[in-house]
């Protein structure tokens, strides 16, 4: 380990943690003002949707696998299956693309 | 009654998380030995940080010796978003949550485990929350181990198709609440379209990523939050 290490990790986790807890710890009563609550309904989705697209779609070796990914689980996720079906066949569909790409040669 | 509210109902909505952590932090490990760190090193951070995108950016930081202030901004920057998802977080607390709680689940509040809590149509309890964070934090610092020890043993096949499993999950919790109200579908594509632009758009993709995403999502909930105002009414939960 090296001499600085701790102190980086001090610095990192510090903030970070300082980042996530202050918020949640000062703020506790229930918040009354219209814009924010729409505001707050909102955020978590669009936040999700940022860093889904287009990010996804470098996730894996190679787009079209990724493509095969997304409709899958763009499928699965209108039909309302759970989280853990539509991550397992979204998985599923990148491997298999992978591999019939593998078979061909790229 | 209360299933819902259960540690294990906790425990199985944490399993897709934990699922998607290992192989992103097993991609965190190779990447952290790759640039000079030590197992031990590695395993801490992941430990300690719980963080996907802020992690990433520190290992380079630390590798090259940069200063603490540079550390301190970029972890700054790329998690601020983490505040917006505890003052959002915070009021989905029953009150089974204490202020004792709230400080250690603050440590675990990631940006899927936020995900998963925020998509729950009631408020959720602290027994659930643990049970939540639980599987997804051993699998962030388990992953990193596996990952910073073995290096290659898996095949770039399945680390590849691993990778779209968080992925996956988002498209999971962001579909069926835009295809039940139709601003929430409207201001995520707005969200896409300010993504895409950032991303795409050259002066614009130097912009770091933690600033991105606040930015954008920012941006469009606000948007619509402003709209829903107008219309004089509370957006559909």
């Amino acid at each position: 380990m090296s001499e600085n290490f701790p102190i980086y990790l001090l610095v990192m986790a510090g903030v970070t943690y300082l980042v996530r807890m202050l918020p949640m710890v000062l703020i506790k009563k229930e918040i009354q003002n219209k814009f924010i609550l729409a505001f707050l309904h909102y955020i978590p989705y669009a936040v999700l949707a940022v860093m889904t697209v287009p990010a996804v779609f470098f996730a894996t070796s190679c787009i079209p696998s990724a493509v095969v990914g997304v409709v899958i689980a763009v499928i699965l996720a209108y039909f309302e299956r759970s989280l853990l079906t539509v991550a397992f066949g979204s998985c599923a569909g990148v491997f298999l693309t992978e591999w019939i790409l593998s078979l061909l040669g790229k | 009654m209360k299933k819902e509210n259960t540690f294990m109902q906790g425990i199985v909505d944490g399993l897709p998380i934990c699922l998607g952590y290992v192989s992103v932090a097993f991609a965190f490990g190779i990447f952290s030995v790759g640039n000079g760190l030590s197992v031990s090193e590695a395993v801490l951070i992941s430990m300690t940080n719980v963080t996907s995108a802020g992690q990433l950016s520190a290992v380079p930081i630390i590798a090259m010796g940069g200063s603490f202030l540079e550390l301190a901004l970029t972890q700054c920057i790329i998690n601020l978003r983490y505040s917006l998802m505890s003052v959002s977080l915070s009021q989905k607390f029953d009150r089974s949550i204490r202020l004792l709680d709230r400080f250690l689940l603050a440590f675990v509040n990631t940006d899927e485990v936020f995900a998963v809590a925020s998509s729950k149509p009631h408020r959720v309890s602290r027994r659930y929350m643990y049970g939540l964070i639980l599987t997804p934090y051993l699998g962030w610092s388990l992953g990193t181990l596996v990952g910073a020890l073995a290096g290659d043993i898996f095949p770039t096949m399945l680390t590849s198709a691993l990778g779209v499993a968080i992925y996956g999950m988002f498209i999971a919790i962001v579909l069926p609440a835009s295809k039940k109200s139709r601003s929430t579908a409207l201001c995520v594509l707005l969200a896409i379209a300010l993504s895409c632009l950032f991303r795409f758009t050259s002066g614009l993709s130097k912009v770091p990523t933690g600033f991105t995403i606040i930015l954008c999502a920012v941006a469009a909930s606000a948007v619509f939050a402003l709209i829903d105002c107008a219309k004089g009414r509370e957006a559909d939960a």
